[in-house]
């Protein structure tokens, strides 16, 4: 690994605007904050996969991976991240390296021809080029391919170098972040600057999300500069280091970014959620607090209290036909990616009662709030391994299972009713409508005949009804 | 004869590739209480896991050795002892398939030499039976992984026969990676139906065809037996799908004396009456009635269908089994392939592919020449989706992954009932475009169109 690499990854780890880091004494901060894996136990992805993640929601750049195959070729257009533009973002862009490049040492040649196709191919503002293992093992310099190809064709080239074997996807996602702070934001002007400018860093427009909010922003007369990195051009990231407050949605994920930009642009940060209605209403009442605060003309607050009423009241008349049929329902949440107590909060303010929430990558702050919404820490739990979880399943203890797709079948196979909430799924939960929508596809979950009749016992298994072959005739 | 020609190009774009270590976990996948494990870094199984679990809509066992930042310079020897010490103790599998991954070989350790010592040394993995394959991703694509996969399981496990003679007719099948859960069951019936008892390896229709367990089990659940495996060399004959298949067939042949044959394609009538023919001749028995109505089923599918093939412009991209297969059999329908791009050109039968010329390359290819050729139907995976989302032209998907569909594993498309299921499948997509006609499809009535127009204003004047 590089000593640049290195270098940067020691600062991800000293994250000074992470609670959990400043906790810790200097010798636990140098370890990092990526638990150490263990070799045929491990679950998640790599910080390659955690770069191009946070990334790849960008939709007008070409998203190239210097790897040999499997680094792209098996992961490419891969999520539900929805774009109102280009398609860009979803063509698989890789160097494919053959053997011969990797004995012959021609890696980073090849890069630069690759670079060089795709731009007089697809004429993007910018290439995103990702480093991989192998490029990192032989040492092909990502970083001095790019400034070469940038000066060379005239189009800025993005080096991403968080090869696979740095770490986690939170790694990956950190150094992501890195890349935009040190190549991207900042470097283009924006055309129009508004006292009422923000950008959204960490939400990525799965299934649409960012559009279930933006009307919200649209009637306060909120400009959203740029989603880093939802729906976002290059164009709007590069220039986004003008607006006046910064929302982190993914806390976990671009912390670094909202820090950093704060300390070179003075951009004050703020971390909330659009999952849950009381979270999104906390939301939009600190955005336009913060605003006013920083000069923003002082009706915007209660323009802002009175677009939370009326949409609170509309969302809560939308649920209640669903409460009496998911008053007293137990939900198993089992998730890392979506704020638990976001969604906590909202489930039990229907009667349902949640059986026990995972915490894995909550911060000691989001424990606190389930803590508090759930009396006491008897339900939170780490991970449960899938043999506990399917026993529990098949003992009853959950009417639904709320899960990412890794536990998916765990839950089907236990015929147990179950609903995607994390990245790959279809359906959109942000905002007042996002949350109408949860409880809806819930309703529907748990109401399905389909739980009875996959139930049904086997023929063989059961006694031959009296008269069957009588009444056959 | 097709000429092949290879790619100069740096840059691939919307591959059509997917990985060689994919490939071989596949494989490992089709054995029963198996565990894959990736020698890379976690990464690499993510990817595969994910894509695995997308195409079968099942959850997967599969692992990895975590290669971090300390083995990739001090080497991956301990992790792999860990990962399979790790991984009997949590999940007691009876079989373990390692597959190396490009990460691993570009290190270019010796990790055969150090497997070996692993196993000497640990106890703990006794009862485990584990194999590897060297499968890094810079080289070859699915089919290269699956064979190269298949090879290490019987150079493992299977056992020259001894002097025991087989109270029953055995049949050993390999199947190829593009052969589904539901291909492999028409396998194993047709083959039953002959009084044969086969043994396949590897078979994903009894670890990857979905079905619902009455508890919980972390390892695969059915699929060949190391028991069936080891006894391979009882069999009369062994049938092998697909050339990325002659390696296997042949290091058992060789292992065991059990003579095989390597049959290409089983789509089409042709190919179907191929493995017929030798069943028949293996078995020493008439082909049964039920059969017989199948290919009678087939024959008439073919008359039926025939319309909606002739003269279709087909534009294909797969792994090179795949398409050779698909090929001909587009081609016996009276279909013309007018694009034909192969993941690989490690196949001889690339050059017979019915086509002026073969391209080994990516989905950028095939859509930019579909496009050109004006091809009237795309057949690739799901990735294919774009492309013919914007060329506005049908997609057939076919091969891996396809995972915007569900079903691919049940999806038969090989012998008699399954190029007949393939026959409306394609018939019904050409229907499902048919549109009414309107004059102006025809431009030689164009003039007289004209013609009436200037009538009808005349009489409108009057």
């Amino acid at each position: 690994m590089s000593e640049a690499l290195k270098a940067r990854i020691a600062g991800v780890f000293n994250e000074p605007g992470c609670d959990t880091n400043v906790a810790k004494d200097t010798k636990e901060r140098k370890k990092g904050c990526s638990k150490p894996l263990t070799p045929g136990a491990a679950a998640g992805g790599c910080a390659f996969d955690g770069a191009k993640i946070a990334l790849q929601p960008l939709t007008d750049v070409v998203h190239l991976v210097h790897g040999p195959l499997a680094c792209e070729g098996n992961g490419w257009d891969n999520r539900h991240a929805s774009s109102s533009g280009s398609k860009l973002y979803r063509t698989g862009f890789t160097t494919d390296m053959t053997e011969m490049d990797i004995v012959m040492g021609n890696g980073e040649k090849r890069l630069y021809r690759a670079i060089k196709e795709a731009i007089t191919r697809h004429n993007p503002p910018a290439v995103f080029v990702y480093a991989t293992c192998v490029p990192a093992v032989i040492g092909d310099d990502i970083e001095a391919v790019c400034k070469h190809a940038s000066a060379k064709l005239g189009t800025p080239c993005i080096p991403i170098n968080a090869p696979g074997f740095a770490g986690s996807k939170n790694l990956g996602n950190k150094l992501a972040g890195e890349a935009l702070i040190d190549y991207v934001i900042g470097t283009i002007e924006p055309e129009i600057v508004t006292d009422t400018d923000i950008n959204i860093l960490g939400e990525y427009n799965l299934s649409g999300e960012l559009w279930q909010i933006l009307p919200l922003f649209d009637k306060l007369g909120i400009r959203v500069q740029s989603c880093i990195t939802g729906d976002a051009k290059f164009r709007d990231v590069a220039s986004s280091h003008r607006v006046r407050l910064n929302m982190m949605v993914c806390s976990t994920a671009l912390i670094n970014v909202a820090r950093k930009m704060q300390q070179k642009y003075g951009i004050p940060y703020f971390e909330g959620s659009f999952y849950g209605i009381s979270d999104t209403s906390d939301a939009l009442r600190m955005i336009a607090g913060m605003l006013v605060e920083r000069g923003a003309d002082a009706s915007l607050i209660p323009r802002t209290n009175d677009l939370i009423a009326g949409e609170e009241a509309r969302a809560w008349a939308r649920i209640e036909p669903y409460r009496a049929a998911l008053k007293g329902k137990r939900v198993l949440l089992y998730t890392g990616g979506v704020k638990s107590w976001s969604i906590v909060a909202a489930l039990q303010e229907i009667g349902m009662e949640i059986v026990s929430t995972s915490v894995r990558k909550s911060t000691d702050n989001d424990k606190d709030k389930i803590k508090a919404l759930m009396g006491g820490d008897a339900h939170m739990v780490d991970a449960i391994p899938p043999r506990e979880m399917y026993a529990s399943l098949m003992r009853g203890e959950a009417d639904i299972m709320l899960s990412g797709g890794r536990t998916q079948f765990t839950a089907l196979k236990a015929k147990t009713p179950w609903l995607d909430i994390n990245q790959e799924r279809h359906t959109a939960y942000a905002g007042y409508d996002g949350m109408v929508e949860l409880v809806s596809e819930l309703h529907r979950a748990i109401v399905n005949p389909v739980w009875q009749e996959v139930r049904r016992p086997a023929p063989w298994d059961m006694t031959v009804p009296a008269g069957l072959l009588e009444s056959a005739c | 004869m097709a000429e092949i020609i290879h790619s100069h190009k740096s840059l691939s774009t919307n591959p059509l590739k997917a990985s060689t270590p994919l490939g071989a976990s596949l494989a490992y996948l089709g054995v029963a209480g198996s565990v894959p494990l990736l020698h890379g870094s976690q990464g690499c199984t993510s990817f595969a896991l994910v894509l695995t679990v997308r195409h079968t809509k099942e959850a997967i066992p599969m692992q990895t050795t975590a290669i971090d930042e300390v083995a990739t310079i001090m080497g991956g020897s301990d992790n792999l002892e860990e990962a399979l010490i790790n991984l009997t103790k949590r999940m007691k599998p009876k079989f373990i398939g390692v597959a190396t991954t490009a990460l691993m070989e570009t290190r270019g350790e010796d990790i055969v030499g150090d497997l070996k010592l692993i196993l000497e040394r640990r106890q703990e993995l006794r009862d485990v039976r584990v194999v590897l394959a060297k499968t890094p991703d810079f080289a070859g694509a699915l089919e290269d992984g699956w064979s190269k996969a298949v090879s290490a399981i019987i150079d493992g496990i299977v056992e020259p026969p001894g002097s025991a003679v087989s109270l029953h007719q055995q049949i050993n099948i390999l199947p190829g990676v593009h052969q589904t859960a539901g291909d492999i069951e028409w396998m194993v019936e047709t083959a039953e139906s002959f009084g044969l008892t086969p043994v396949v390896l590897p078979d994903v229709s009894g670890s990857l065809d979905g079905t619902v367990p009455d508890h919980y089990i972390p390892t695969t659940f059915g699929g060949s037996t190391i028991e069936s495996i080891t006894h391979m060399g009882r069999a009369l004959h062994t049938v092998a799908i697909g050339e990325h298949m002659r390696a296997p067939a042949e290091l058992l042949a060789e292992k065991t004396g059990v003579p095989s044959t390597v049959l290409a394609s089983l789509t089409g009538l042709g190919p179907s009456d191929e493995f017929v023919a030798l069943l028949t001749t293996v078995s020493g028995r008439p082909a049964p009635a039920r059969l017989r109505r199948q290919r009678s089923q087939l024959v008439d599918a073919m008359l039926d269908g025939h319309f909606y093939f002739g003269g279709k412009r087909i534009a294909i991209a797969a792994d090179p089994d795949l398409l050779t297969g698909l090929a001909g059999f587009f081609t016996s329908m009276g279909a013309d392939i007018v694009t034909a791009v192969a993941s690989t050109a490690n196949s001889p039968l690339l050059a017979a592919v019915p086509t002026a010329r073969v391209v080994v390359g990516d989905l950028q290819d095939l859509e930019d020449s579909a496009a050109a050729a004006e091809a009237d139907l795309l057949v690739t995976h799901s990735h294919g989706r774009q492309a013919s989302e914007r060329l506005g032209v049908p997609l057939l998907r076919v091969g891996f992954p396809v995972f915007d569909r569900l079903g691919a594993m049940h999806r038969c498309t090989v012998g008699y009932r399954g190029t007949r299921n393939l026959i409306f499948e394609v018939a019904n997509i050409v229907l499902s475009g048919l549109h009414e006609h309107a004059p102006e499809d025809f431009s030689h009535a164009l003039p007289i169109v004209e013609e009436s127009r200037h009538a009808g204003a005349t009489t409108a004047t009057c």
